[in-house]
């Protein structure tokens, strides 16, 4: 038969000798190579005790922000329900009352704000959209449960804490982040 | 009277007994724990973990549930078969732990007892027919399950334990020719003032060991089970605690023929060879605690190794396996025997021909 290459090679078998059919060297340097694994380091890590950080960039679970005194930022635009490509996001606006004030930013809010989080494919463009600072993506993500709809968050579940009644909670939910109006005043 | 019963010694034995037995058991459930954490570590995993501190709960844990299992017998198999099959293994399992010698005596407010259940003369021989009994329980629970791949593991394992114990006895007939006995104490007592057996026969070890291998159905040998060609082997139609007999089986199997591979090649318990231990002058209470420290630790080893063992190389194919014991073991271990035979005859006429 005419080879379609000249790159095939000739293997030469020879028939295993007395001692590789004995196996028992081949099963040593085997064991030697398992042995050698006793001293690895292990990549596991112990999940629920020890977690392993999270980048800075990391899109996890939403949060809705409040600005320092606490107030909501959200306008209700629903710029990031027309940004969102998964269609995750609802809300209904309403008017803010008079007396209100020390509870909403501006004078139109968010009366439901709802993530189905199984829709959600944590893409961040609603955090691009948001022209108030009102969304962002945190550090963490969703965790499991029993039921799919309680995987639809409303706004009390992605509220921030109130920075001035539970500082505590609000500096644990915050993490290393940067409000943004620290960083441009205007918004 | 050849009859009379001494009480003391009746109940001295079955504290002994109850005791044994529950040390097997105890010990094998902590080797299904190591086994697991074992290829855990040579895998570069954490191994069982989370039931009590570092996971020393597991076993329980394990039972429980084993224990909780809906427990099916299968319509068309022989009932009373298909339960005698994972008692006889147990059976045998466990029984041979009587003739092993686990310490010299202790001191027992003023009484002698023998740290061993039964000082058998023929010892050994006791061994190997009850370890050949095991198979037996895994025969009957593979032909009573009724179903082609149990009745295949079957077949397998009485082939190979068959092909592998004459590998096995041949080796041990090596053995016997050096020490002349068959009571494992006296093996144990010759080797506490001389050298260890496995100075002797080391090709005899070699060989008995990989029998000991196939007998407790381990990797590389474990074709019986194999559970990618015969999903479970004898056990696919088992569940719950009868399951859990079968695997616990094995692993007492395997306590026991390490125990029995220390008592034989390594001097049982016996601390340090080529020297006595008794020039200490401890008492006989510590140095039966010393003993059975010294034994516990090889047979540790020989767990270890078991372990390693399994989680290093692949199984057999069943040609291999049959080409292994009849045409490389045999041999060798007849021409082990041979050998031996010659230097103990030059021996006894004083090195000349």
């Amino acid at each position: 038969m005419q080879a379609l290459t000249n790159r095939a090679k000739q293997v030469e078998r020879q028939p295993m000798s007395f001692l590789e059919r004995l196996y028992l060297v081949a099963i040593f340097k085997g064991m030697l190579i398992t042995f050698r694994h006793i001293f690895k380091k292990k990549p596991t890590i112990n999940y629920p005790e020890k977690k392993r950080p999270f980048s800075p960039v990391f899109r996890g679970l939403h949060i809705l922000n409040r600005d320092a005194e606490g107030r909501e930022n959200c306008t209700a635009c629903g710029l990031c329900a027309v940004a969102c490509p998964a269609e995750a996001i609802t809300m209904e606006a309403a008017e803010r009352q008079e007396g209100e004030e020390g509870l909403y930013k501006e004078e139109k809010y968010a009366a439901k704000y709802e993530i189905n989080m199984l829709r959600c494919i944590f893409c961040g463009l609603c955090e691009d959209a948001c022209p108030k600072d009102a969304i962002y993506l945190s550090e963490t993500f969703a965790p499991a449960d029993y039921q799919r709809k309680q995987f639809i968050y409303n706004k009390q579940e992605l509220l921030i804490p109130h920075p001035v009644k539970e500082p505590e909670a609000y500096k644990k939910a915050l993490g290393n982040r940067v409000p943004r109006e620290k960083i441009n005043p205007a918004i | 009277m050849l009859l009379a019963l001494d009480l003391a010694l009746i109940l001295e034995k079955l504290v002994l007994i109850v005791i044994v037995v529950m040390a097997s058991l105890v010990i094998a459930m902590y080797v299904t724990f190591a086994e697991r954490k074992v290829a855990a570590i040579l895998q570069d995993r954490r191994g069982p973990n989370r039931a009590g501190p570092f996971g020393i709960l597991q076993p329980v844990a394990d039972g429980l549930k084993l224990f909780f299992k809906e427990e099916i017998i299968p319509e068309f198999s022989s009932k009373f078969l298909f339960i005698l099959g994972p008692s006889m293994a147990m059976l045998t399992a466990i029984m041979t732990g009587a003739v092993v010698p686990w310490g010299d005596h202790i001191d027992f407010f003023g009484r002698t007892v023998s740290l061993q259940i039964a000082d058998v003369n023929v010892g050994i021989l006791y061994v190997f027919g009850v370890v050949s009994m095991g198979v037996y329980g895994i025969m009957i629970g593979s032909w009573a399950s009724n179903n082609k791949y149990s009745l295949l593991g079957g077949l397998r394992a009485a082939s190979q334990i068959i092909s592998y114990e004459l590998a096995m006895g041949i080796s041990l007939i090596a053995l016997l020719m050096v020490t002349g006995t068959l009571s494992l104490k006296e093996m144990v007592l010759q080797q506490q003032q001389g050298w260890w057996n496995f100075c002797y026969q080391p090709l005899g070890f070699l060989i008995f060991l990989i029998c000991a291998f196939a007998e407790c159905n381990r990797t590389p040998f474990d074709l019986p089970e194999a559970e990618n060609e015969l999903i479970g082997g004898y056990h696919t139609e088992y569940s719950s605690m009868k399951l859990g007999f079968y695997l616990f089986s094995e692993y007492i199997n395997m306590f026991v023929s390490s125990v029995i591979m220390s008592t034989l090649f390594f001097g049982g318990y016996d601390l340090i060879p080529f020297y006595d231990e008794s020039a200490w002058g401890l008492s006989a209470n510590w140095m039966a605690i010393i003993g059975l420290g010294a034994l516990m630790a090889k047979v540790v080893f020989f767990l270890f190794l078991f372990m390693w063992v399994r989680w290093t190389i692949p199984r057999f194919r069943y040609d291999q396996l049959m080409n292994l014991g009849w045409r490389i073991l045999i041999p060798l271990a007849l021409v082990n025997m041979l050998v031996t035979g010659a230097v103990i005859l030059l021996k006894q006429n004083n090195w000349h021909f």
